[in-house]
């Protein structure tokens, strides 16, 4: 059997060209989505808003009334602060869709509470988030390794646990959301400055007095600069491929001091800060925006390629015209 | 002919010149080592580079501000104003005789005379360094030194990154005009003659 193979015309050849672009600019411009489905749904009523009014109307405020049984009069009392929780907040947060009782003992739906059950055990987040395929993209248990290899592992100090960074009653995913790089940084290094900027807190682990975070990092130009545009999990940990947020703390020795490790061009920010935001930026705004569009400048690590090679090429210009000249003056 | 010699360049011209070459040379060495900063090849030592840029930096506004008013108060300005005039077509003349008439020693159209120091290419070039490069470099170094005075964003662009982008791209064409400025230089009578001028104070012509 005869077979015709179409022939391949002009018009074909730029049928092929025209679409090879299409695919091309199509690819480019591809959102690619970095966002899974919502884990937790955020926009529907609290699963136990109800129930958790109870407790609300005393941790949600300042002040809190109750009955003096032995009096029998209402007394009005001033919360512990540390106990205070606010309920805007709390929904806000992953855990919006938690009734109270299910991480603290259903006795204290009883007040007074009883004494004894402030020494319950809390939960820690392996408890309710290992082992599950369900949270499987957020790498708690890779998170629990590195938190145990880091300074702040319970070997070096023993009352240090995940609550001493996230608050349950208030965590936000941050990294995964559509917040700004800013805000990230903002957020993540408030995070660190709970207890490295308050000596309060810091004192409920150490004995020592901490120097103002200004004065420990003296050695960087333009202190505030640094500290709004990177987290200080930047140079404070090990960059984790794997991991938006490293939990490795490394001992304060082991930060990095040195500029360049940031300011070139194998900045360590892309693997870790800019990772997150040049996908971000790639999602939102396609391909080529993200790279003009650039929200940071990090000098050494923003390099134009474009802008390289046109001065280099100005320059090469200029240099060969110089030499032809310098050539024609000896000629002469 | 014979040698003669013009008095052009002023004292304060002359230190003016003297430093502002001085400091335009360590920031574009600072600046380039900054700008292509690289942990295996460190050229200067990041942190010394920035510290070094950033003093340069302010002298070099000092800098300015001093040659700014001087040349409006004193006849220095003419040279400028009056270089300017007519540029256009004095430019193209100009051209002309750089391709045709000089290969052939033919005389420059503008000789260098006390009213005229500069030949209308220098007025030019000279003009747009020293009133829009170096205005833009000096603004755009300033408000990096200060980035919580730069606006956020610039019609979707992040402010930051277009002032520093400016900075860099201007500094570079500084350093091309530099590498130009420098070699004009040595086509005087002898390649030392121009170097001794803008030091004397003393413009050689034959
Ligand atoms: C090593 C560096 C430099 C050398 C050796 C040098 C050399 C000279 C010489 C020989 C002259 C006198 C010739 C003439 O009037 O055209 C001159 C004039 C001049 N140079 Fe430079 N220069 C240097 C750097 C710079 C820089 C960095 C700038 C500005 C960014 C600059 C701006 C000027 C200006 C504006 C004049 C004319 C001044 C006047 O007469 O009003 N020079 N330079």
């Amino acid at each position: 059997m005869e077979c015709h193979l179409p022939e391949i015309t002009h018009n074909s050849h730029m049928k092929i060209y025209i679409g090879g672009l299409m695919v091309i600019t199509l690819t480019l411009f591809f959102n690619f989505p970095i966002h899974s489905q919502e884990v937790v749904i955020m926009d529907n009523e609290p699963a136990y808003f109800e129930d958790n009014k109870h407790c609300f109307q005393c941790h949600g405020q300042r002040f809190y009334t109750y009955e003096n049984e032995f009096t029998g009069r209402i007394e009005r009392k001033a919360m512990n602060p540390n106990l205070i929780y606010d309920a805007d907040e709390f929904y806000s947060g992953v855990h919006r869709h938690f009734s109270c009782t299910d991480c603290h003992s259903p006795d204290y739906e009883i007040y007074p509470h009883d004494t004894e059950l402030r020494f319950e055990e809390m939960f820690s987040c392996l408890d309710c988030h290992g082992g599950d395929p369900t949270w499987k993209r957020y790498n708690f248990e890779l998170i629990d390794d590195e938190f145990h290899k880091s300074i702040h592992s319970p070997d070096h100090i023993e009352a240090f646990n995940c609550w001493s960074c996230h608050d349950p009653h208030s965590y936000r995913l941050k990294t995964r959301s559509n917040f700004s790089t800013r805000e990230i940084v903002t957020y993540h290094n408030n995070t660190c400055k709970t207890c490295h900027d308050n000596p309060d807190r810091f004192q409920l682990i150490s004995e020592e007095l901490k120097p103002s975070l200004e004065q420990i990092h003296d050695f960087l130009p333009n202190f505030n600069l640094h500290f709004n545009a990177v987290r200080c999990i930047e140079c404070h940990t090990e960059p984790e491929e794997t991991m938006w947020v490293a939990h490795n703390i490394l001992p304060k020795e082991m930060a990095v001091r040195n500029c360049v490790e940031c300011h070139s061009t194998n900045s360590r920010l892309m693997s870790s800060l800019y990772k997150y935001q040049s996908l971000e930026n790639r999602r939102e705004r396609g391909f080529f925006n993200a790279i003009i569009l650039n929200d940071a400048y990090v000098i050494g690590a923003n390099r134009n390629h474009f802008l390289n090679v046109a001065s280099l090429v100005i320059l090469g210009l200029v240099l060969l015209a110089m030499i032809g000249h310098i050539i024609l003056r000896i000629i002469k | 002919m014979a040698e003669e010699k013009i008095y052009l360049y002023p004292v304060w011209l002359r230190i003016w010149h003297g430093i502002n070459a001085l400091l335009i040379i360590f920031l574009i060495a600072t600046g380039i080592s900054m700008q292509y900063a690289n942990p295996e090849y460190p050229f200067i030592r990041f942190d010394l580079a920035v510290s070094i840029h950033n003093i340069c930096g302010v002298l070099l506004a000092i800098n300015y501000v001093i040659f700014l008013p001087s040349n409006l108060a004193t006849s220095n300005r003419r040279y400028y104003v009056d270089g300017l005039k007519n540029i256009g077509p004095r430019m193209m003349r100009m051209m002309r005789y750089y391709l045709t008439e000089q290969p052939k020693k033919k005389p420059s159209p503008f000789p260098v005379t006390k009213e005229n120091k500069f030949n209308p290419l220098q007025a030019m070039t000279y003009s747009i360094v020293m009133v829009i490069f170096l205005p833009l470099v000096i603004t755009t170094g300033l408000a990096l030194l200060f980035p919580e005075t730069i606006a956020k964003e610039v019609f979707g662009y992040s402010g930051l990154f277009l002032t520093a982008l400016l900075h860099s791209a201007i500094g570079f064409l500084i350093s091309i005009f530099l590498i130009v400025h420098i070699y004009v230089c040595t086509t005087g009578k002898k390649i030392t003659d121009n170097f001794k001028g803008i030091i004397t104070g003393y413009h050689t012509n034959h």
